[in-house]
């Protein structure tokens, strides 16, 4: 491997970084300055927190946002991953090519767009059938399921185009019927990718913000509609303490994640040694 | 059939020199097309019970379609699968008493090895007290016992191997398809593995069919082979007779090195044939007939050990031609050499190394004669 | 081999090798056919038909909807628009198609200037993206192996957590009373704050910002499977290092670089939080267009014709535009 010391490339990587982490470390800071004038610095305090805690308004808002972004992400894991299979291990089917089209579309297309056209498809669904009645967690649910099923079917479809469809194709040659194939086999080794789907879907959904603000309803506002309309009034100390925690928690989350994942592939490289040399 | 096996009383080893044997395995006029691409042209191939059989063939002649057709991973295009009386054509694998060993070994890496060895098992619904028993009578058979809770990527190549046969063969399925069985490993391994592999399909007595692209691993193994090329089989039969006695100049290429002269029919009696070739510079010889009209242009194939060399003429007027020996390769073993017939056309020419010494080794640009016998040439009609 | 003899006596020849129980081949061969057919076409049909199902109600049918309503005139009533098939109570129903909306979005150039804004704040953010983005990548994919998880983290951190509250971040820098302009006040560089809030200047930099780690990841991958021997070949054949770049690496990186430009480009075309928060009253891009006419006009049928318009010269090129880049890295 050759390692060439390269200045220029290190400094304007580092600028990169630095242009990432600006806004962020500088957010967490003045999330502790005492002062309601946010920008003005007059001492440390972790007052914001405090008073975050005690927002009904915002808890509310996370409760709501929690609770569908926690469904959302489940099924469209399961949607997700059935598009996904379908798409990668059956040769043919009716509406192969549709699906083909609609299942990564929702990735491409603006949100607004999505939102609106589903507001409208509730509201005249409303008219015709008399379901989903007004607007609230089960439209929002919907919604969200839609465009998260989006990545979940992307990043299972590039699982399976990884994994040796070999593998399945030896189970079935011993006896197993394809269900039982895809029980005992496929969802195993597929499984970090639901992970992983999951975990992007829950993040989509709990941040989303122009979707859920066309299809949700009085009463229903989560934490992002919340957050938006309290910064369109103007920088708030206690949105600082909610971005700072927010940042914790996935800081946390990604660290711990990138750690064992480092830990696991070292652990496999050591056993395949040590299985080569014969031990 | 050619004379060698003909001459043979049916031998109950060889129930395919017996007319009235039924044959295990029956694949009838089986065509799969991909798209515009014919992968398996018309193949019919009679497979008897417990032989080893190869296909040889290289990338793309269609072997391993075969192979996938008769695990069922593939329905044929046209034709029929017959195995055991069974029309498998258009059985799922999942039903077919027929398991496979893949080229990659397909372990499944979630599973320990015992796991691994027990799946198909499990699938069949056998207690768990014989699936024990089974799985750990099959792992002692290949000698991975205790292995059994390893995970395949603790495993070296060979060991994968191993337990990717074990898996195979722990259902006793009617049939065993192994696809580029000793693909993976490196030389030494691979011809120590071969000779295991024989071992065990003789113990077990299940049929085996073997995809390969390696010759000698093909002749090696099998008790036939069937030589594909573009979908097509060209060629069946034993190694030996494959391997004197090539029908066409593909299977003589294929299986091993030649040397081929071309020439004119001269003579054609029923006992012998002479050709003239210029491409020689001498009459080929050839003591069996081939029942053509004469002034027909035809090939001679010669393998490169059936040809002697000497410094003084060896007195035959037929089947000796004079060159200059251009390079010398040794190999330890035996040496190859490289001569230019003074027609002007390379031949390959190998001699064991009998001695550790020789007084007057033959050298490069030294002419010297080369002869053949009568029966070590053949003539290829295509 | 020890173990040979033992097998060989159960599976003597013409003792039943089949492992599978159950009656003689007559009988299972029916049973198995019978038993087959059924549930493997079912099978598939089911697990290809839920989502697809789901995506021709959820996502196909609204456009549908999108469509007829964009058609229809604005109405005082709930849902605000008229309806296009009037039944008179007899057997004729009346067709009524409304393309006022349409003509009215090519009169006002208010429309068209926001579609042109939006493709012109996509197209720079993502060249400065790429600016931004490409030595960083270049400079993860070149540390240590081991090292190299570490920097993706610090990329992929900032993806993870709110956009919206990313965008905020911004907020607090540069605003009249902001982190910036105290600092270059209290330092004395200027006496007056600068005015960065509510500009054009502003809505590319909260792109850039954002969109950034989706430009910096693909292009990773791309740069990350790069074989070094060929920088190794080049410098071997006497090319200097900024020279093996231009003509080995920055050729070599060019999916990666379309990869991650589609990624920003795309989201970025129709982004309404960022110009909503960071943008001045005459920023104008259709995704907030197309807000305010839903949201502060109340004009569904105008929202729904600008969104439509939006799908048929914004979106379809670009996905075509993809499926093409699919194609050609399929066959490439």
């Amino acid at each position: 491997m050759m390692r060439r010391r390269s200045t220029s490339l290190k400094v304007l990587a580092l600028t990169g970084f630095a242009f990432l982490y600006l806004p962020i470390v500088t957010m967490v800071v003045l999330s502790f300055n005492e002062s309601r004038l946010v920008t003005v610095w007059s001492g440390f305090s972790p007052k914001w927190y405090g008073e975050l805690l005690q927002d009904d308004q915002i808890l509310g808002a996370a409760a709501i946002s929690l609770k569908i972004a926690f469904i959302s992400a489940s099924l469209a894991v399961v949607l997700g991953t059935l598009a996904g299979f379908a798409l990668s291990r059956f040769n043919k089917f009716r509406g192969k090519v549709a699906l083909t089209g609609m299942v990564s579309a929702p990735l491409v297309m603006p949100e607004v767009i999505t939102g609106l056209a589903l507001l409208l498809l509730f509201v005249a669904m409303e008219g015709l059938l008399g379901w989903p009645k007004g607007r609230g967690v089960v439209t929002l649910i919907i919604s969200h399921v839609t465009f998260c099923m989006a990545y979940v079917a992307v990043v299972v479809q590039s699982r399976l185009a990884d994994m040796d469809g070999v593998i399945e194709e030896a189970a079935l040659d011993l006896g197993a019927r394809p269900w039982r194939v895809f029980v005992d086999i496929t969802l195993p080794m597929i499984a970090p990718a639901l992970v992983s789907g999951w975990l992007l879907s829950f993040t989509v959904s709990f941040d989303d913000l122009v979707i859920s603000a066309f299809v949700s309803g009085p009463g229903y506002s989560t934490l992002p509609m919340v957050i938006f309309s309290k910064v369109r009034l103007g920088v708030s100390p206690e949105v600082n303490a909610l971005a700072t925690m927010m940042i914790v928690v996935v800081g946390i989350g990604v660290v711990l994640f990138t750690w064992n994942a480092a830990r696991l592939h070292r652990m496999r490289q050591r056993e395949e040694r040590a299985a080569a040399a014969g031990l | 059939m050619t004379q060698a096996s003909l001459a043979q009383a049916a031998d109950p080893r060889k129930p395919w020199t017996d007319p009235a044997a039924q044959p295990f395995v029956r694949i009838e006029a089986v065509t799969k097309k991909f798209l515009d691409f014919t992968a398996v042209d018309a193949v019919s191939l009679d497979i008897y019970r417990s032989e080893l059989f190869c296909l040889l063939g290289g990338s793309g002649s269609g072997k391993s379609t075969l192979l996938r057709m008769l695990a069922g991973f593939e329905t044929p295009t046209s034709g029929r699968i017959i195995i055991d009386g069974q029309d498998m054509t258009d059985v799922p694998p999942y039903e077919r008493p027929i398991n496979m060993m893949f080229q990659s070994y397909a372990l499944f890496p979630h599973m320990s090895v015992e796991q691994n060895v027990a799946y198909g098992l499990k699938q069949d619904g056998v207690p768990k007290a014989d699936i024990a028993r089974r799985v750990a009578e099959m792992l002692d058979l290949v000698k991975m016992g205790s292995f059994a809770r390893r995970k395949p990527h603790q495993l070296s190549g060979g060991q994968r191997q191993r337990v990717a046969l074990a898996r195979s063969l722990v259902k006793r399925p009617k049939l065993l398809l192994l696809d580029e069985p000793l693909g993976a490993l490196d030389k030494k391994l691979r011809e120590e593995t071969q000779f295991e592999l024989m071992k065990i399909q003789q113990a077990l007595g299940i049929t085996f069919i073997v995809v390969t692209h390696d010759q000698e691993e093909a002749m090696t193994l099998s008790s036939r082979m069937g030589v594909m090329n573009h979908g097509h089989i060209v060629q069946v039969g034993e190694p030996h007779d494959l391997y004197e006695f090539p029908g066409s100049r593909f299977v003589a290429e294929f299986i091993g090195s030649v040397n081929l002269f071309e020439g004119t029919l001269v003579e054609d009696e029923p006992d012998h044939v002479r050709i003239e070739s210029p491409d020689a510079g001498c009459t080929l010889y050839v003591n069996h007939g081939i029942s053509s009209a004469p002034a027909q242009q035809v090939e001679v194939a010669i393998r490169p050990e059936k040809i002697r060399l000497s410094r003084q003429h060896p007195g035959q007027t037929d089947n000796v031609s004079a060159g200059v020996i251009d390079e010398i390769a040794y190999m330890g073993n035996l040496s190859i050499f490289q001569i230019r017939l003074n027609s002007g056309k390379m031949i390959r020419v190998t001699r064991p190394n009998l001695d550790r010494y020789d007084e007057m080794p033959l050298q490069p640009k030294e002419p010297v004669f080369c002869s053949w016998g009568p029966a070590s040439g053949v003539v290829l009609s295509a | 081999m020890s173990g040979g003899d033992h097998t060989a006596a159960q599976a003597a020849p013409g003792q039943g090798v089949a492992s599978r129980p159950g009656p003689g081949p007559a009988v299972s061969w029916l049973g198995q056919r019978l038993r087959l057919r059924v549930p493997k076409g079912l099978g598939r049909g089911v697990v290809s038909g839920i989502p697809l199902g789901w995506l021709l109600v959820f996502f196909l049918l609204p456009f549908a909807v999108v469509l007829k309503i964009s058609l229809a005139d604005t109405a005082i009533a709930m849902p605000p628009y008229t309806a296009l098939l009037d039944w008179d109570g007899e057997a004729v129903a009346t067709l009524q198609l409304n393309f006022g909306k349409y003509l009215f979005l090519l009169e006002d150039t208010l429309y068209l200037a926001a579609y042109a804004g939006s493709l012109k704040v996509a197209a720079v953010s993502t060249l400065f993206c790429l600016l931004i983005g490409y030595p960083m990548a270049l400079f993860i994919a070149r540390q240590p192996a081991e090292r190299r998880p570490l920097w993706l983290a610090l990329v992929i951190l900032p993806f993870w957590t709110s956009l919206l509250l990313r965008v905020y971040a911004w907020i607090g820098l540069l605003q009249h009373n902001g982190v910036i302009n105290n600092i270059l006040i209290s330092l004395g560089i200027i006496d007056q704050p600068l005015v960065m809030m509510q500009t054009d200047f502003a809505v590319y930099l909260g792109v850039v910002y954002t969109y950034l780690p989706f430009m910096v990841l693909p292009l990773y991958a791309t740069l990350e499977k790069l074989d070094d021997t060929l920088l190794e070949a080049a410098a071997d054949l006497g090319s200097a290092p900024w020279k093996a770049f231009l003509t080995v690496t920055l050729p070599l990186s060019r999916p990666g670089m379309v990869a991650g430009s589609m990624l920003v480009f795309i989201p970025a075309v129709g982004e309404f939080v960022i110009p909503a928060l960071m943008g001045g009253p005459d920023t104008l891009m259709i995704g907030r267009v197309l807000w305010d006419e839903f949201f502060n006009n109340r004009d569904w049928p105008m929202a729904s014709a600008v969104a439509v318009v939006m799908m048929v010269v914004l979106v379809i090129p670009v996905m075509l535009l993809r499926n093409g880049q699919n194609k050609t890295a399929e066959h490439g």
